[in-house]
C-alpha cells in the first residue's frame, strides 16, 4: 500500500489529506504537526480569537471523528528532524523512522523575530501559532500600553483587536507606509487613517533599535533615540518559512522551497505546498511565495492531484482578506506591476474598490467592504477582461456587465 | 440544539443535531456534511458554503447581510433562497431546517 506522509499539520497539510481521500487515494495517510493542537484555522488569532468574539473549539478545520472516518492518521507533537531520501523517510526528533512513497512538506514559517537588543525579553511576543496567541492574549489582559513592531497584516489586525479591547496601541513601521509589501499607496494610506481615526498611534518611517526593559519589556527605543513606553510589545515583522528540513536534504530553496506547477520539488517524490513554497506563478510571470489561506488550500490540492497521478496547473489568481474593526478588506490578484489605478466607490464612505491594471487588462483588485467588486474581480482577472477605466469607475454600471 | 437536514445535489440527506450558536456552515463542517467548503473559515470572505434554505424557513433563517448579497450575486446558480451558511446562525427556532446543496461551490 503506498504512504504518503505530510510534514505541517496547519491548513495546506490538511488540505492535501482531505484532497487526496477525495480523489480516492488508497494508501495511507499519515499527517505530522509540531504543535500539541489538531490543525486550525490561522487567521481568526490576529482577529476574532483575539479579540474575544471567537472561541478555541471553532478554530479546529475538521472535527475529531473526520480524521477516524478519513482514515487520516493525524500525529500531533511531533517533530521531524531530518529527511533521508535516499531511504524514502522521515526521522522524527524521537528517532522514529517513517517510510513514504510520497512527501509533502507543509511547514509553513515561523513569526520573524528580528536582532535588536532586548528582543528576547518577558513581555516581547510574536503572533503565528495557537500557543503565542494564548500567551499574547494572556498578556494583553493586564496590559494598558501595547507597542506593535510592524505594520503588515498581522500588526494591523492586532492593533484593531487590542482597541476593541480597550488596550493603547503604538505601531511602529520602518517602511514609509502600513502593509508597504502587498498594498497599494492609496489604500495603506486609507487604513493608515482609520487606524489612526481609532486612537492607534500610527508611527511610519519609523524604524527601531531595541526593547528597553531589565527584567520585563517598558518601552521600545526607536532608531533616532526617542523611546516609547510599553508594557507589551508585540513583533509583526513577517514569517520565515521553515525550509530547513528541505535544505538539509538538499532540495533546492530560495526564500522558499522551490517548487513547479504541480508543487512538485526537484525529487519527483517530494512535495512542497502553502506559506513554504516558492513557485513560478505563469499569470503573474514571476517567482512567488504565497501566505494565504487560498494558496495553502488550492496549491495543496494541486500536490495531491498530481500523487493521484491525475496532474492539475496550479496557476491560480491569487486572494486573501482581512478584517480591522468594521472593514472587510478583499484582495483578488497581485498588484506589482500595474500602470493603471481606477478607483470606483468613495473612501469617505468606507466601501470603495481599487482596480489594478496592466496594458488595459485587470490584474488586481483591493475592495473594501465591497463584495461585488471583489467577486466580479477574480472572475474577470480569470477571464483576461481589458474594462472600459471609465465605465468602471461608474458605480451606476453594474460590475455583473463587465464579465464575458 | 436544532436538527438540521442538509441535502446534497445528489439527494443524499444528513439529518444532524446542531448546536444553538453556531453557523450552519459549522454545524455541517463538525458533523462531517460533505458539500461545504467553507474556504475562509466563516468569514463571509469567499462564498464557497452556498445553500438553498427550504421555503419554509427563509422567514425564519432572516435577511442576507448587505456583504453576503454581494457575495453571493456572482456564486454559481444563485437563487431566491440563496444563503452563504456560515452567515446563518443556529438557535431554536431553526429546529427542522432544511438546507440543500448547489452543485459546485464558488
Amino acid at each position: 500500500m503506498p504512504q504518503t506522509l505530510i510534514i505541517g499539520a496547519g491548513q495546506a497539510g490538511l488540505s492535501a489529506a482531505a484532497e487526496l481521500r477525495k480523489r480516492k487515494y488508497e494508501g495511507s495517510i499519515t499527517l505530522l504537526g509540531d504543535e500539541p493542537a489538531a490543525p486550525y484555522q490561522r487567521p481568526p488569532l490576529s482577529k476574532a480569537y483575539l479579540s474575544g468574539e471567537t472561541p478555541l473549539d471553532r478554530l479546529w478545520l475538521k472535527p475529531q471523528a473526520w480524521y477516524e472516518k478519513a482514515d487520516v492518521d493525524v500525529r500531533t507533537g511531533v517533530r521531524v528532524s531530518a529527511l533521508d531520501r535516499s531511504a524514502s523517510e522521515v526521522i522524527t526528533a524521537d528517532g522514529d523512522r517513517l517510510a513514504y512513497d510520497h512527501l509533502v512538506l507543509a511547514t509553513g514559517g515561523q513569526a520573524r523575530r528580528i536582532p535588536i537588543p532586548g528582543a528576547d525579553l518577558p513581555g516581547v511576543f510574536v503572533l503565528r501559532n495557537l500557543a503565542e496567541a494564548d500567551g499574547f492574549s494572556d498578556a494583553l489582559q493586564t496590559a494598558q500600553r501595547l507597542v506593535i513592531i510592524g505594520a503588515g497584516y498581522i500588526g494591523l489586525e492586532v492593533a484593531a483587536s487590542a482597541r476593541k479591547r480597550g488596550v493603547d496601541v503604538t505601531v511602529l513601521e520602518a517602511a514609509d507606509r502600513p502593509m508597504a509589501r502587498t498594498a497599494s499607496a492609496l489604500l495603506s494610506g486609507w487604513f493608515g487613517a482609520i487606524h489612526r481615526g481609532y486612537g492607534v498611534d500610527l508611527r511610519v518611517s519609523t524604524p527601531v533599535s531595541g526593547i528597553i526593559g531589565q527584567t520585563h519589556a517598558t518601552g521600545v527605543e526607536l532608531a533616532d533615540g526617542e523611546h516609547v513606553q510599553a508594557d507589551l510589545v508585540l513583533v509583526a515583522a513577517g514569517l520565515t518559512p521553515s525550509t530547513q528540513l528541505a535544505e538539509a536534504a538538499g532540495l533546492a530553496v530560495q526564500d522558499g522551497i522551490l517548487v513547479d506547477n504541480q508543487a512538485r520539488t526537484e525529487d519527483e517524490r517530494i512535495y512542497a505546498v502553502g506559506d513554504v513554497a516558492r513557485f513560478d506563478l505563469a499569470r503573474y510571470g514571476r517567482s512567488v511565495r504565497l501566505e494565504s489561506v487560498q494558496n495553502a488550500i488550492d496549491q495543496a490540492k494541486a500536490a495531491a492531484a498530481s500523487i493521484c497521478g491525475q496532474p492539475t496547473v496550479y496557476d491560480p489568481i491569487p486572494w486573501f482578506w482581512s478584517d480591522q474593526y468594521e472593514l472587510k478588506l478583499q484582495i483578488a490578484g497581485l498588484i506589482e506591476g500595474a500602470d493603471q489605478m481606477v478607483r470606483r466607490g468613495d473612501p469617505e464612505e468606507g466601501k470603495f474598490a481599487l482596480f489594478h491594471l496592466k496594458e488595459g487588462r485587470l490584474i488586481a483588485c483591493e475592495a473594501v467592504n465591497s463584495g461585488p467588486e471583489y467577486m466580479a474581480a477574480q472572475r474577470m482577472i480569470a477571464q483576461g477582461v481589458t474594462p472600459d477605466p471609465e465605465r468602471l469607475r461608474d458605480t451606476g454600471v453594474a460590475m455583473r456587465d463587465f464579465l464575458s | 440544539m436544532a436538527k438540521i437536514t442538509y441535502i446534497e445535489h445528489d439527494g443524499t440527506e444528513h439529518v444532524v443535531d446542531v448546536e444553538t450558536g453556531i453557523t450552519v456552515m459549522e454545524g455541517a463542517i463538525r458533523n462531517l456534511v460533505p458539500g461545504i467548503d467553507a474556504d475562509c473559515g466563516g468569514a463571509c470572505a469567499c462564498a464557497t458554503c452556498h445553500v438553498y434554505v427550504d421555503d419554509a424557513f427563509t422567514e425564519k433563517t432572516g435577511e442576507r447581510s448587505s456583504m453576503e448579497d454581494s457575495m453571493l450575486d456572482f456564486a454559481s446558480d444563485v437563487r431566491d433562497n440563496s444563503r452563504l451558511s456560515c452567515q446563518i446562525k443556529v438557535s431554536d427556532a431553526l429546529e427542522g431546517l432544511i438546507v440543500r446543496m448547489p452543485e459546485q461551490q464558488g
